[in-house]
């Protein structure tokens, strides 16, 4: 869905779900997500309909996701790094927290 | 000993540095409180990463982003505390500001508050609007802007405003693949907006740019479809593309990145928290909190400076943070009104100046009546607890009289958001379908936590409130 007009800055190591993303300094978890897939970021707890970052500046929420074993943060406040592990949040596991 | 700051200053955009400045300059203390890591706001996010790193992005991200650099520069080499990386979570009115750095909870001692908070983009209720490859032309722009990212398939930008375009363009530029604009502004809207043209005439600098920024668009070869209506985002798992009529007909357009733009709106959760007077914008569909000229508001150690309190873009808002607390000096003794006054007189007419394009922009720009009440029972109102249209018409129905009794009906508004997404169409829609004004239907109350804290960082708190002062931190 995006890429990077500059692959110059500094990698930053982080996994999402599990595999291994290159990151860059400075980049939100949540840009660092969509740059290496499309899909979406989390389900929600009523439907399980999938949801991405929709405003990328706090406000909507939509972007939760488990960040170091916290679930519910907003990926797209939180910058990356090194050695992040990052979870997409599906369906109601949103509401007991990860496992 | 407990020495409160003089000003504590939410929000490092440019309403929040140019108070800081002001402040500064002024030899007042004052702490500046800001999500961001980095001094700029939304306006000039990451703007000093920018300069250093990549300058050449300038080009597309326009000298006005530039200017944020003197602004943000200027704040962090000042005597100004700047808490970078920190989330308010609650105001009081005596002036104790509430906030987190993610770890730990901090209470701060001030004598009087600027909200610098700004303004965040209309949330655009259409069908789809749900699905993951929609995102605000805002959204793709900071990450443009943080990030030197853009969409990698093809793009389609749709609803109306100078954001709209301003974003076309750069994405345009940064070499973006446009399928289309399909704008909902048509001829009428110019009509419309034709007898505000007189007075925009004197910021001739606001219609260069928006007539320079078309012309660039047209000739890019990207196709603008004008004046059109009933847009819906295609698509299962992620969007497709979209569909809308225009010209008495059904259009369809592929693309893998749907970006909405719908104008912006103040973001009202601080002031509505402080419960401060609001007024409704009759051409804009907004909430403001009710200001005087020096942006004082109905608490008296609160001032609202910047986009939070009516959208009148960076320019003004800046002009507004220094009037902000020449007012907040003045009354604590530091210059006399007549000294407050002198400074003061250049400011007013700065401000005059860049007020003069509003009613032209919010003429030509109005948000069309199928965003604010939209007409499909099915569209998505409240995403994170997933109401629609059809369920608050029918609470309405059963008897719910406003949005904070819908949210017992629907839970609408109650949600990690707090109804920052859904507060201005469950306003509208209520008011729609019980046959009244906003006004009288009135808005979510909001309660602390402003965004939610852990205990964890509750329970690490310093309990003591001299702890976090002017003298300490
Ligand atoms: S994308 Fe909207 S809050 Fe993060």
């Amino acid at each position: 869905m995006l890429k990077r007009r500059h692959s110059d800055s500094e990698v930053v190591a982080i996994t999402v779900d599990g595999v291994a993303v290159e990151a860059r300094a400075g980049e939100s978890v949540a840009a660092a997500v969509l740059v290496s897939s499309s899909e979406a970021t989390r389900t929600t707890p009523v439907s399980e309909s999938p949801r991405a970052p929709y405003c990328m500046m706090g406000v909507c929420f939509e972007c939760l996701m488990e960040i170091d074993g916290v679930a519910n943060r907003q990926a797209c406040m939180v910058q990356v790094a090194p050695g992040m592990r990052i979870q997409r949040q599906l369906g109601a596991r949103d509401l007991r927290g990860a496992e | 000993m407990t020495v409160p700051f003089d000003i504590a200053i939410i929000g490092a955009g440019p309403a929040g540095m140019a108070a800081a400045h002001e402040a500064n300059s002024l030899g007042l203390s004052a702490v500046v409180i800001d999500e961001q890591n980095a001094p700029g706001g939304q306006i000039y996010r990451n703007v000093q990463r920018v300069i250093a790193e990549r300058p050449e992005d300038i080009r597309i991200l326009g000298t006005e982003y530039a200017c944020g650099n003197g602004l943000a520069d200027g704040m962090q080499s000042s005597g100004i505390k700047h808490l970078a990386g920190h989330m308010v979570w609650q105001i009081e009115r005596d002036g104790t500001v509430w906030c987190s750095d993610g770890n730990k909870a901090k209470r701060i001692q001030a004598r009087t508050v600027v909200l610098a908070t700004g303004a965040m983009e209309r949330p655009m209720p259409v069908p789809g609007w749900t699905l993951p490859g929609v995102m605000t032309a805002g959204a793709v722009q900071i990450l443009m802007k943080s990030a030197a990212m853009i969409p990698d398939g093809p793009v389609v930008l749709a609803g109306s405003g100078p954001l709209l375009l301003l974003v076309a363009d750069q994405l345009i530029q940064s070499g973006a693949r446009l399928a289309a604009i399909a704008e909902t502004t048509s001829f009428s809207h110019y009509l419309a907006a034709l007898p505000k043209l007189p007075k925009a005439l004197s910021a001739m600098e606001y219609l260069k740019k928006g007539l320079q920024m078309r012309r660039r668009i047209k000739a890019s070869g990207v196709p603008i479809i004008s004046g059109i209506s009933g847009l819906r985002i295609n698509g299962g798992a992620k969007a497709t593309g979209i569909t809308f009529k225009a010209g008495g007909r059904t259009h369809t357009i592929a693309a893998e990145t749907v970006l909405l733009h719908q104008g912006v709106v103040p973001n009202t959760q601080a002031s509505r928290q402080l419960r401060l007077d609001h007024g409704w914008h009759d051409t804009q569909h907004y909430w403001y909190p009710k200001t005087d000229v020096f942006g004082a508001t109905s608490e008296e150690k609160v001032f609202i400076a910047g986009d939070g309190a009516g959208i009148f873009g960076a320019m003004a808002a800046e002009v507004s943070g220094r009037l902000s607390v020449l007012q907040i000096a003045s009354h604590l003794g530091v210059i006399d009104v007549a000294e407050r006054d002198r400074k003061a007189k250049p400011l007013f007419s700065e401000k005059h100046h860049h007020d003069a394009i509003r009613p032209l922009l919010d003429a030509l720009f109005p948000p069309p009546a199928e965003i604010l009440n939209p007409r499909d029972d099915a569209t998505i109102i409240c995403r994170c607890e997933e109401v629609t249209a059809g369920d608050i018409r029918k609470a309405a129905s059963l008897g719910a009289p406003g949005p904070n009794q819908l949210k017992a009906f629907l839970r609408a508004g109650m949600g990690p958001c707090q109804g920052r997404m859904c507060g201005l169409a469950v306003t509208e829609i209520l008011a729609a379908a019980l046959g009244k004004s906003p006004v009288d239907i009135g808005a979510y109350r909001i309660r602390p936590p402003l965004k939610p804290l852990s205990l964890a960082e509750l329970a690490d708190m310093d309990t003591d409130p001299g702890t976090v002062t002017s003298s300490s931190l």
